[in-house]
């Protein structure tokens, strides 16, 4: 038991986290998840970043990721996604299935798996080098598709689905970087939609933008939520309750409480999760 | 506790004279620390523009002295020094046609081995090679750069001239041999010989400019690229390469203003012969090289003058090459930036 706790937090956080092993807190059943992680621990060298975590993300769904800095929020989203693995020395045990398939059987591909799973990052990183229409096309080429007609066409298509056509059809062959940050991060989602993923995956992706555009991505995610599963990573508990339908809450790298989102922030079970949710830490 | 009226102003006025000594106190201190000095600023500033215009001053000083030196040799040979091919310190006839083309070729040479390679290596520390590799390998590769140019000319003349000369050489007559490039017989000192040692002598300072440049490209592009479903060499392409093109052209640039101006070791492996031959297997003859052997033996002034103007040559080629890359890097970056999808 005594390696479960990563660093040496308070006696009462340690007598929590043992609670929370005996009653795990599944609220009730989701109708129909994209994701099923089954206890999935993940290790970075001895550290162990992610301990023991069984949750089910809902399909056509927001599924927000809340917790403290270093809770490991950021790994599990990676871990769904396989994104983790770029560290060097990351161990993964337990199973992640993505629509009934098991993303870590040694049969699976890590490039395949991201290619069904796109990602958006805490920063903007649209590829400095190439125009508004390459980086969104990218992913595409990458899986060889050369049609220029079908290129256009999805070029249009993910531009529209992140909102951001309207503002670049008559800058298509400028620098991706030209843009404002809010519109280099659309350009991102945009770039991640291309491809046409089973899910999509956001780190933070309004941290580093102003309020005026985190409006935009948030109405954006409201409006992707139809056609995509979404799981985004936020510090923002206002986001957090506005955007999401779901909410897991995690510390010291174990999940303490997960549940929709109304139940969550009006009526947690845990009270650690109440006393970060009112911000009396983290 | 207070009688009169008087007391409580005194009170008043003594608690106002107390604050205001509060507020002098306060701002006593502001005097008490030193306003900031701007000499320090002022100092600085003018020692590093001395230092950069001491650099700009050698520069134009060196070019100078090499005119001064050279003038004689300019007004009797003009433009055909450039252009002709006799070099005959006897009959005092003198051009630079054979060690022109010799310095070029052999630098071009040494560039299309070097950079392939360089590059290569960087990529391979700092995208794949495991971490207990890096070190080892960086250490080595700065290991090569420190050895000095006139060891690495012995090796070429007793170790690698023998070996070309039995292998490599035969090898690549029996394939090319019908080009003029790999066509006579073999010698063993020679262009290729050349060009290869320089690319040896290149490789070091190419791989580390280049390793830096890639270990500069932020991780949150190669991310971009892997979370899109790249493989390794997708990612390290469309993330990484293009991301440090400007900045690996830069590497190959530095590396050829070495190769232009090598010495030592290219001497001892080239062949010393002033002929102008396609066949890279032929001996060669570089600017750097001529000066290197016969300054020794300039016994009359024309001589000497000759050999400066190969130095203001050497110098203006370097010059040259540095301003054309920089134009070429120019184009480079504003083209890809505005190509479209469409």
């Amino acid at each position: 038991m005594e390696n479960l706790v990563m660093a040496t937090p308070e006696r009462s956080v340690v007598e929590a986290v043992e609670r929370m092993t005996e009653a795990p807190s599944t609220a009730e059943p989701i109708p129909a998840c994209t994701f099923q992680v089954k206890n999935l621990s993940i290790w970075y060298g001895e550290k162990r970043a992610i301990d023991d975590v069984t949750l089910d993300i809902a399909s056509n769904a927001v599924t927000a990721i809340i917790g403290p800095s270093g809770c490991g929020k950021s790994t599990f989203i990676r871990a769904l996604n396989r994104m983790h693995e770029l560290v060097p020395k990351t161990r993964v045990e337990g199973t992640v299935f993505l629509n009934g398939e098991d993303l870590y059987s040694s049969t699976v591909d890590p490039a395949i798996v991201r290619r069904r799973v796109g990602m958006v990052f805490q920063k903007s990183n649209p590829f400095p080098t190439m125009s508004i229409g390459e980086n969104v096309v990218i992913g595409l080429r990458l899986n060889g598709v050369r049609d220029r007609k079908f290129l256009n066409e999805r070029l249009e298509k993910s531009l529209r689905m992140a909102a951001l056509w309207d503002e670049v059809k008559e800058d298509l062959h400028k620098p991706g970087t030209s843009l404002s940050g809010g519109q280099q991060q659309r350009l991102c989602i945009a770039r991640a939609l291309a491809v046409e993923p089973e899910v999509l995956l956001m780190d933070e992706p309004c941290s580093a933008l102003d309020p005026i555009a985190t409006a935009k991505i948030e109405e954006l995610i409201y409006e992707l939520k139809a056609k995509y599963t979404i799981v985004t990573v936020t510090h923002n508990m206002q986001q957090a309750g506005r955007v999401s339908d779901y909410t897991a809450f995690f510390y010291l790298g174990r999940l303490i409480e997960f549940g929709p989102t109304t139940k969550i922030f009006t009526n947690p079970t845990e009270r650690q999760t109440e006393d970060y949710i009112t911000g009396r830490f983290g | 506790m207070y009688r009169s009226g008087l007391p409580l102003l005194i009170k008043v006025l003594s608690f106002m004279a107390i604050a205001a000594s509060i507020a002098v106190e306060e701002r006593s201190v502001q005097v008490r620390m030193a306003s900031p000095s701007r000499f320090g600023d002022k100092a600085f500033e003018w020692l590093t523009l001395a230092m950069a215009l001491a650099v700009v001053v050698l520069v134009i000083l060196i070019g100078w002295q090499l005119w001064i030196g050279s003038s004689v040799a300019i007004k009797k040979f003009g433009f055909h020094f450039l252009v002709t091919s006799t070099w005959d310190p006897v009959a005092e006839q003198f051009g630079a046609l054979p060690f022109i083309y010799g310095t070029l070729v052999s630098s071009l040479i040494a560039l299309l081995i070097a950079v392939p390679l360089s590059i290569a290596t960087a990529a391979y520390l700092t995208e794949l090679a495991p971490l207990w590799i890096r070190q080892p390998l960086v250490s080595l590769i700065e290991m090569l750069a420190a050895i000095p140019s006139v060891i690495l000319g012995l090796w070429g003349i007793f170790v690698m001239i023998p070996w070309l000369r039995d292998y490599p050489f035969p090898f690549l007559k029996r394939l090319f041999g019908w080009t003029p490039f790999f066509s006579g017989p073999i010698y063993g000192p020679s262009m290729l010989a050349g060009g290869i040692i320089i690319a040896i002598m290149i490789l070091p300072i190419i791989t580390s400019v280049s390793r830096e440049i890639l270990r500069s490209v932020p991780n949150l592009q190669r991310e971009a690229a892997y979370a899109l479903g790249a493989t390794r060499w997708e990612a390290t392409r469309i993330a990484v390469f293009s991301y440090a093109k400007k900045g690996l052209f830069g590497a190959v640039i530095l590396g050829l203003g070495r190769a232009l101006g090598e010495t030592m070791a290219v001497t001892m492996v080239i062949g010393n012969t002033p002929q102008i031959a396609a066949s890279l297997l032929k001996p060669g003859y570089t600017l750097a090289s001529v000066i290197a052997n016969e300054f020794t033996e300039a016994t009359t002034d024309m001589y000497l003058q000759a050999l400066f103007e190969i130095g203001l040559v050497l110098f203006g080629i370097t010059i040259l090459v540095n301003l054309l890359a920089q134009l070429l890097l120019r184009t480079i970056t504003t083209t890809s930036a505005t190509r479209a999808v469409q």
